[in-house]
Order: C-alpha cells, then sequence, then structure tokens
C-alpha cells in the first residue's frame, strides 16, 4: 500500500481502461460543468444575500415560493434555500433564525398570537393576493344530478346516499388534512345534520376520495378548499352552509355558520424585516391572483414541471406583473 | 385463587380444560355486562377537545420554547451537540453527495461511490454479493437519482456510525451489567415506540432546521436495536470460555477486548445490520424537517398524488435496503465460518486479493474525482421514466378495476369483525374493560403481567384518551390477527418449499422497506379513507416480518421428526398441523409479538388514511399549535398500548416455550 496513490491511479487508468475513458471533460473545466448552485460562488452578488425561503408542503405555496424564488435569483441575485417544512416548524424556525419567509399563510391565528405578539421574531408583511375558501363540496356529477345538494338545507335528504362503513348509519362527511381549521364536527351538531364527520388525515386522501368520487359517480361530501390544484382537474362544487357574518364563528363550540374567506398572506421574520434587504421588498410586494397561482400549479401538478421551470415560463410569459414586486432603487 | 397457580415458573399441572373454560366466562360475562352497561362511562373525547392534562403539557412544551435562548443547557451543551452532528454530516455529503470545496460535484462521484460499495462487498462479503451491489448502486442512477440516492445514503450513514459509537458501549455495558441493563429495558422501548411524529417538531426546537435535527430524529430510532443486539451478543459469550480466560489471569479489559468481544462480533454485525435498516426506514419521515434524499421525493411527490414518482423513488430505497442488508448479512456469516474455520487460511492469496481490489477501487475513485463522466451519472436515466409509467398505470388499473372487489372485502372485513369488535370495545365501560383485561391476563399469563396491563389501561384513562385508545386497540388487533393468518400460511408455505422462499423473500423485503407514503395513494383508491385502509397499511408493514419468522421456525424443525411422520403415513397437512406449526411453536409465538409491534409502529400512518383515533391525534398535534399537548399524551398513549400488548405476548412466548420443551 505504499505506493503513491496517484501514480497507481494513473498507470491502472493506462491499462485498464480505454483511450477514450480516460479522456473526456474534467471536473471545474468550464463547458461541461453540470447545474448546481447554492454553496460558494456568491461574490458577485452581495447586495441581496441570502433569502431562506419555507416550503410548506402544498402545491400553490410551492407556485408562490417557486416565482418569488427564481425572481429573487435571476433578477436580484439573491441566494435562495429552500427548505421543506410543515407549517408549524416552519413557524418554530422564525424563532431560531433558519427562515426568512413564509409566502402562503392560511390564517393561524394561534401561530400569529405566539410568534408576532408574544415572542415578536415575526411580522406581517401583508396579503398575497389570494383568496381563499373553504368549505364543503361535492363532486360535479352529484350537483347536476342533485340540483339542491348545495343547499345545506337539503343536505339530510341525501345523507342516506353519504353512508359508509365508517360513518355509522349517518352520512359521511369527509375532513383532510389536520393542518386545516375544522369545524365541521360543530356544524354537523348546531346545523342539526344527520352526518357523521369522518377524519381521513391527509389530503391525498381527500383528494384520491373525490377523483374517484367524479370517475366512478359515487356519492361524497367532504371539506375542501380554493386555491388547489385539484380543482383544475375536477372542479368541485361549495355546498353553501348559513353565510359567514364577523363573529359567527367566535365560540369555536357554538359555531352554524359557513368558514370565513381567507386572506391568505406572507409572514417574514423581524430580522429579515428590519434589515429591508432586496428579497424582503420582493416579498413583501409580491402579490398575485388565484388564475396566476392556478396556472403555475398546474404546470407542476398537471404538466409535472419542475418548480423552477414552472416559474421560468410563467415569468418569462408576465414580465409586466413581476415589475411591480422589485424594490424601487 | 389461581394466583397461586400462575406464579409458579413452570405452569402446574391441572386439567387441561380450566384454562379455556375461565377464558370463556370471562368473555361471556363480558359480552352479557356490555349489555347491561352499553354507552356508560367510554370517556369519549371530541376531536378539537382538550382535557386539563392536555393543555398543561403544552404550556410545558411552550416554556421550553421560550427558554432556549436563555438556558445554559442549550447555549453550550445542546448547541455543541448541534455543531458536531451538522459537521459530521456535511462531510460525509461532500465525500458522496453534495457538491463540496469548491466543485460542482462531490469529492467522490458515481463511479467511486460504486466501486467502493462493491469493493466492501467483496472484501467483506462475497462476490455474488458484491454484484448485487454494484447493480444495486448502478439502478440508483439509471433511475435518475443519483443525486437523491446519495444524499439518503450519506444521512443514513453518519446516523449509522453515530448510532453505532453511542449503541456499542452502552450495549456492552447493558451485557455486562444487569443492573444497567433492566434500567436501559424500558427506555428503549419507550424509544422504539414513541411515534416520530410526535418528537419530529420539538427536535427542530432543540437542534434547528437542518441535517443534526435528522440525524436525531434517524438516531433515536437506530440505537436500541445497537444497544439490544450488543448486550445480547455480550450475554451470549459461553461463560465457560470468559472463566477459562479470567483463570489465565487476563484482566476485565483485556477478557473484553480479547474473548468476549471476538465471539460477539457475529452476533454484533446482526445489530449493524438492524441499525441499518431502522436508520433507513426514517428516510421519509425525516424528509418532513428538510432531511434531503428520496424521502423527499416521495413527499413532493405525495402533493400532486404522483404515484410513479414516489414509487420510483421508494423502489430505489428498497434497493438500498437489501443492498445493505445482503452486504451486512454476508459479512456476518462470512465472520461465522471464519471464526469456524480457524485463522484465515492462505494469508498470501487474500493478502494479492485485498490488494488488487483496493487498487482498482482506488483507480475508480480517482476517475470519477478527476472526470465528469465518472462523477455524474451520464445517460437519461431511461429506466426511471418506464418505472415511473409502470407503476402510474398498476395503479390506475387497479383502482378502476379492483374498486367493486376490494371494496367488498373492506365491506366484509369492516362489517363482520372490525365494527361489531369496536362496538364492543369502546361501548364498555372502562372499567369494565380494564376488569376483563386484567382478568384474562391472570389466567393466560402471570400476576406480574396483569398487573402490568391493568396499570396501562389505567394510564390510558388518565391520559384522556380512553375511547380513542379503544378504537385503535380494536384496529390494532384485528391487524395482527390479519399479520398471524398471513404468516403462518405463507410461512409454513416458505418454510416447506425452498423455491417458494427464494422468490416471496425479495417481495418481503421490498414491504418492509418500501415507506408507506408510496402506497398511500392506491390503497387509498382501493378501500377509501376507512380504518380498513390503516389495517391494510399496516398488513404490508408487519406482515413481512411475521411470515419470515414463522418459515424460519419451520425450516428449524429437525428434518427426521418430518420424515418420520410421513413415513408413518400421515397427509401434508397432518405433518403441517401435528409436527411442523406445533414444534415451530416459539416462532409462531415470537412472530405474534413481532407482528405486533410493527402493526403498532403504523398507527400513526393509520391516521393518514382514515383510522382516526390515537394516529389522527398525534398527526394532528404536529400540525396544530394547540393540538400538541394532546398529539403527546396520544403518542404516550400509543407506547402504552405497546407496552401492554408487548408483555401480552411475551408471556404468551414464554408459555410456548415452556410446553414444548414439557413436551419434547
Amino acid at each position: 500500500m505504499k505506493v503513491p496513490r496517484i501514480a497507481l491511479a494513473g498507470a491502472a487508468c493506462l491499462l485498464v481502461s480505454t483511450v477514450s475513458a480516460c479522456a473526456g471533460a474534467k471536473v471545474g473545466e468550464t463547458t461541461a460543468a453540470p447545474a448546481a448552485s447554492g454553496s460558494g460562488s456568491s461574490s458577485a452578488k452581495q447586495a441581496c444575500g441570502a433569502l431562506n425561503l419555507a416550503i410548506n408542503p402544498w402545491v400553490g405555496y410551492e407556485a408562490n415560493a417557486a416565482v418569488i424564488a427564481y425572481v429573487a435569483e435571476k433578477e436580484l441575485g439573491c441566494t435562495v434555500t429552500k427548505k421543506d417544512l410543515k407549517e408549524e416548524v416552519a413557524w418554530q424556525g422564525f424563532s431560531t433564525g433558519e427562515v426568512d419567509a413564509i409566502v402562503e399563510n392560511w390564517g393561524h391565528d394561534d401561530l400569529k398570537k405566539k410568534y408576532i405578539e408574544d415572542q415578536k421574531v415575526a411580522v406581517e408583511a401583508g396579503p398575497t393576493g389570494n383568496k381563499g375558501v373553504i368549505g364543503w363540496y361535492v363532486p360535479p356529477w352529484m350537483a347536476e344530478k342533485y340540483p339542491d345538494i348545495t343547499d345545506y338545507k337539503n343536505l339530510n335528504k341525501y345523507a342516506d346516499l353519504f353512508k359508509t362503513s365508517e360513518s355509522g348509519g349517518k352520512g359521511q362527511l369527509l375532513d383532510g388534512d389536520p393542518s386545516f381549521v375544522t369545524n365541521d364536527a360543530a356544524l354537523v351538531k348546531n346545523l342539526d345534520l344527520n352526518y357523521k364527520v369522518v377524519y381521513a388525515g391527509s389530503e391525498a386522501a381527500l383528494i384520491t376520495g373525490f377523483r374517484q368520487a367524479e370517475t366512478q359517480k359515487k356519492p361524497m361530501i367532504g371539506y375542501f378548499y380554493e386555491p388547489q390544484w385539484f380543482l383544475s382537474e375536477v372542479k368541485l362544487v361549495k355546498v353553501n352552509l348559513p353565510a359567514y357574518t364577523e363573529g359567527c364563528d367566535a365560540d369555536a363550540a357554538k359555531v352554524a355558520c359557513d368558514y370565513p374567506p381567507y386572506e391568505l398572506d406572507k409572514i417574514v421574520s423581524r430580522k429579515f424585516a428590519d434589515a429591508a434587504g432586496p428579497a424582503y421588498q420582493l416579498v413583501k410586494n409580491f402579490t398575485w391572483t388565484n388564475d396566476d397561482q392556478n396556472l403555475v400549479a398546474k404546470y407542476i401538478s398537471e404538466d409535472k414541471m419542475t418548480p423552477e421551470a414552472a416559474a421560468e415560463k410563467w415569468v418569462t410569459a408576465n414580465p409586466d406583473k413581476i415589475k411591480p414586486w422589485l424594490p424601487a432603487s | 385463587m389461581v394466583t397461586s397457580q400462575v406464579t409458579a415458573p413452570v405452569p402446574a399441572r391441572r386439567p387441561v380444560w380450566t384454562r379455556p373454560y375461565l377464558l370463556a366466562g370471562i368473555l361471556a360475562a363480558w359480552l352479557v355486562l356490555w349489555l347491561i352497561f352499553r354507552g356508560q362511562a367510554t370517556l369519549p373525547l371530541g376531536g378539537a377537545e382538550l382535557t386539563p392534562l392536555h393543555e398543561r403539557i403544552g404550556a410545558a412544551a411552550d416554556v421550553i420554547d421560550d427558554s432556549r435562548n436563555e438556558n445554559p443547557l442549550f447555549l453550550y451543551f445542546v448547541n455543541y451537540i448541534r455543531l458536531f452532528i451538522d459537521q459530521f454530516v456535511t462531510f460525509v455529503q461532500a465525500l458522496i453527495s453534495a457538491p463540496s470545496f469548491g466543485r460542482p460535484v462531490p469529492v467522490v462521484g458515481w463511479l467511486g461511490v460504486t466501486g467502493i460499495a462493491t469493493a466492501v462487498a467483496v472484501l467483506y462479503a462475497n462476490l455474488r454479493v458484491a454484484l448485487l451491489t454494484a447493480a444495486g448502486f448502478a439502478s440508483f442512477g439509471l433511475l435518475g437519482l443519483w443525486r437523491e440516492s446519495m444524499d439518503t445514503l450519506a444521512l443514513t450513514l453518519a446516523a449509522v456510525v453515530l448510532s453505532l459509537a453511542v449503541g456499542i458501549p452502552l450495549g456492552v455495558w447493558a451485557g455486562l451489567s444487569d443492573r444497567f441493563e433492566r434500567l436501559a429495558g424500558p427506555v428503549l422501548d419507550f424509544m422504539q415506540t414513541m411515534p416520530t411524529f410526535v418528537y419530529l417538531a420539538p427536535l427542530t426546537l432543540f437542534f434547528l432546521i437542518g441535517p443534526a435535527s435528522a440525524t436525531v430524529a434517524t438516531m433515536i430510532y437506530a440505537i436500541p436495536p445497537a444497544i439490544r443486539i450488543t448486550s445480547h451478543a455480550i450475554r451470549e459469550v459461553p461463560p465457560e470460555t470468559v472463566e477459562a480466560g479470567a483463570s489465565l489471569g487476563s484482566t476485565p479489559w483485556q477478557l473484553l477486548a480479547k474473548v468476549r468481544l471476538p465471539l460477539a462480533k457475529r452476533t454484533i454485525i446482526v445489530g449493524v445490520n438492524q441499525t441499518i435498516m431502522a436508520a433507513l426506514s426514517m428516510a421519509t419521515i425525516a424528509a418532513l424537517i428538510d432531511a434531503p434524499g428520496l424521502g423527499k421525493t416521495v413527499l413532493k411527490a405525495l402533493e400532486t398524488l404522483d404515484v410513479g414518482t414516489s414509487f420510483n423513488a421508494g423502489l430505489a430505497i428498497v434497493i438500498m435496503a437489501i443492498v445493505l442488508d445482503r452486504v451486512t448479512s454476508a459479512a456476518g456469516r462470512r465472520v461465522e465460518t471464519a471464526r469456524r474455520a480457524g485463522r484465515a487460511r492462505r494469508p498470501l492469496w487474500r493478502r494479492v486479493q485485498v490488494t488488487a481490489v483496493l487498487a482498482a477501487t482506488a483507480v475508480l475513485v480517482y476517475l470519477s474525482h478527476v472526470y465528469v463522466w465518472a462523477a455524474v451519472f451520464p445517460g437519461e436515466a431511461g429506466l426511471g421514466s418506464h418505472v415511473r409509467r409502470a407503476a402510474d398505470a398498476a395503479s390506475q388499473w387497479a383502482q378502476a378495476n379492483l374498486y367493486t372487489y376490494t371494496n367488498a372485502l373492506k365491506n366484509v372485513v369492516t362489517y363482520g369483525l372490525l365494527n361489531p369488535f369496536e362496538a364492543v370495545l369502546t361501548g364498555s365501560p372502562w372499567w369494565l374493560v380494564l376488569l376483563v383485561v386484567t382478568a384474562a391476563a391472570l389466567v393466560l399469563t402471570t400476576v406480574r403481567v396483569a398487573v402490568v396491563c391493568a396499570a396501562c389501561l389505567a394510564l390510558l384513562v388518565a391520559l384522556g384518551l380512553w375511547q380513542d385508545g379503544m378504537v385503535t386497540l380494536a384496529a390494532t388487533l384485528v391487524a395482527t390477527v390479519l399479520v398471524m393468518a398471513l404468516g403462518v400460511v405463507t410461512g409454513v408455505w416458505m418454510g416447506r418449499d425452498g423455491r417458494a422462499d427464494r422468490v416471496i423473500r425479495p417481495i418481503l423485503d421490498a414491504g418492509q422497506t418500501m415507506p408507506a407514503f408510496v402506497y398511500l395513494v392506491p390503497i387509498l383508491g382501493l378501500f377509501g379513507a376507512t380504518r380498513f385502509t390503516a389495517i391494510i397499511a399496516a398488513v404490508v408493514y408487519a406482515a413481512p416480518v411475521a411470515i419470515k419468522l414463522v418459515a424460519d421456525g419451520v425450516r428449524g424443525v429437525p428434518v427426521s421428526a418430518v420424515e418420520a411422520a410421513t413415513a408413518a403415513g400421515s397427509s401434508p397437512w397432518q405433518v403441517i398441523s401435528k409436527v411442523q406449526l406445533p414444534m415451530a411453536r416459539r416462532a409462531v409465538a415470537l412472530a405474534a409479538n413481532q407482528g405486533l409491534i410493527y402493526v403498532l409502529a403504523m398507527v400513526v400512518v393509520g391516521g393518514l388514511v382514515g383510522a382516526g383515533a390515537l394516529g389522527y391525534d398525534v398527526v394532528s398535534g404536529f400540525s396544530q399549535l394547540q393540538l400538541r399537548g394532546k398529539g403527546l399524551a396520544a403518542g404516550l398513549a400509543i407506547v402504552v398500548l405497546g407496552t401492554m400488548l408487548a408483555a401480552l405476548t411475551k408471556a404468551a412466548a414464554r408459555r410456548a416455550d415452556a410446553a414444548a420443551h414439557g413436551r419434547l
């Protein structure tokens, strides 16, 4: 083992491999360097610095983050690090200083109280422009066949259709990912509905359910929300609950009205906001419409593009929507 | 009454019929009392409801959060551990997976990594396994997942090295000291049965978001087998050998280094194998806190229900698990044969072999360091797109065409078995269930086990999750019954037929190592969001263990016994039921024990597909701040259920053992 390794390797290279195998592009030569960013190479781009972007696990969020990251890297020269995290862990990241921005937040008053009011480590950075809707939905074939099903008053008439092995003789109302706030158990009780809430536990379970309900014409009613990529595949129909009025959901146990409309917003860490660098300006200025998000989400989910490619496609097609987001200077 | 009899170490002689009759009596009394007291004192708790205990746990967690920046424990102790682990993992990643040292690629490219892995397999295992290793590593590139696979491998290896560094010394200690072993046992049980979801979010508070948290999460699950099996290995060393060493005047240290450890080496390698498997099984869950690698691909694909992509990544995890398993198993066998054969035969030949392998590896590493074609996996990864498309097509076809049958199966099991069982468990007052279980444990096992059961059920009440606990218990028991049915039938088949064994075993390996997140969507499509879907997920994960244990047990039955029975004119059915299964009853009992533990490990995954109850409580505790305390309590409740069921099945296994020895 005393033979110097390089000499040994070189000799063996001549012996073992053909000439073409030993030739070829070398690592670090300009032409063939594979795409790999992130680590070093930031000297020219000091102005913007680093942006640590939390990525919450749903496609709509990914669409927001992809576009912001693309603009931050290409227009402002920031170094963007994406961190895949569930909401609660992402907020925790504000307090440990490892997350700069969350770019699609659904309400989360409890987290706002803890991290914005009590710990004072985060601040709000304005709405994303997306309007969130939460409610009960049925597949389109049902709305067509039973037009009056979209009124909650008629739901009891159809309860038998929704019976399953899980619902104990009542109609089944399927709930999804526990990350979303749900008042459904209270709603069923307070609206005197002959239904039982069954907790599916994940978004995948809900979507699989709705997809099958539509293709196989099976009855299903469940909790869903928009904007959501799946709605561009199957246009679910919302059931009308008693209209939401300010404060009608104040007491969680007595709720008997629809969910409030959500102004989806952005949250950033206080340090990031105080530094007020170009990346912060971008995050703060970013707004777009549900249609914009749905389009990018469709690129990712249906067309199976990477988030980066989807963002590039959208940004290239919409240069004038980007302009107002960029820092004034 | 019964007490005096059952505390005896060997069951006292008594009429054979007593036990079944007593048990039947208890069950009958249960049903009668259930009819009378149905619906009373069932302690339900709604999805968002909390008990004062849950609120207190949540508040305690908040206090820890808030003091993170002042507490000296954090500032000095935890932060240094985090820094060390971060550095270590980053270093391993720099070697094989991440661009490093100003280069666009890692230090060692695909050719070099494949070369090193193959060389390790050649030197420590055998040629056949080495070929498998080379093919396995090449497949990561062909599937289009080289970088992701290396990220997973780097994190797994780092976690395994650290786990062994902590686990083997502790294991040796536990092997030498009875007191430490008794002390460590419950802690290790706790680490293995506490669902990861419960401690994942708090971990990022201690170790921040990054490699350290992911590594620690993995280590919590991977250290216990290292400690347990090392301890077992040390205890297995024949006392005569140790005494002989001692009488020759060896110091305790010499005894350990020269006698105990060398003799325990083979079993310790089994521990290494189990540690690797446990670490790899955390790849997907660790991705929830930003751990890089194949787990991330799986989770991302789940967001868009992209079955093909997640199956592709799951397949890479399965391949990695099989390769690592085969290499370490073969290495263990080789240690054993080397020990039997005495000191190295033909040392010169071995030295030549080692030199040649090392030289060839060095060449490959050098090439992969310098040349792009050897650093970055070339080609378009055609295999990956085929796998993706095939998995997509299969999943779609199954969901479209099999639903009628799978739905019928679901209804039969749910209405026929699960619903009635759950109705009795959740409909009975809590004190009735506690009485029945304790009485049954007294009849079937020992007083000690009965006390454990009573304490566990009382704890469940105290945790405020009684009814959810009963729902989970019902599903767990049904799943275990299915696991055992599959385990006995398939296990006997494999044990009797070597060819069946060779065909089925890789499928079992896949079932055990394929992340559940990969097959969530197809099974949701087949069975809907139901408790039965959760049971299926549990069976997929737990049945392989049970099947393998039963198969090994059946194969372990002496050939002479089987031949004698056949010669006496027994039919195959008689041979199985009268000879093979009775003689393998210890293996069957062990299979039931392990099957249960594995089923319980899937409770949280069940919560993602419609099982509700404790699994859902844990998931919502991970997702919602207000429910954090309840999630933690639900995690504890799962540990409590696990403790109770493990105690019961272990006692049953001991009894099977005693009976087998009594009869032989």
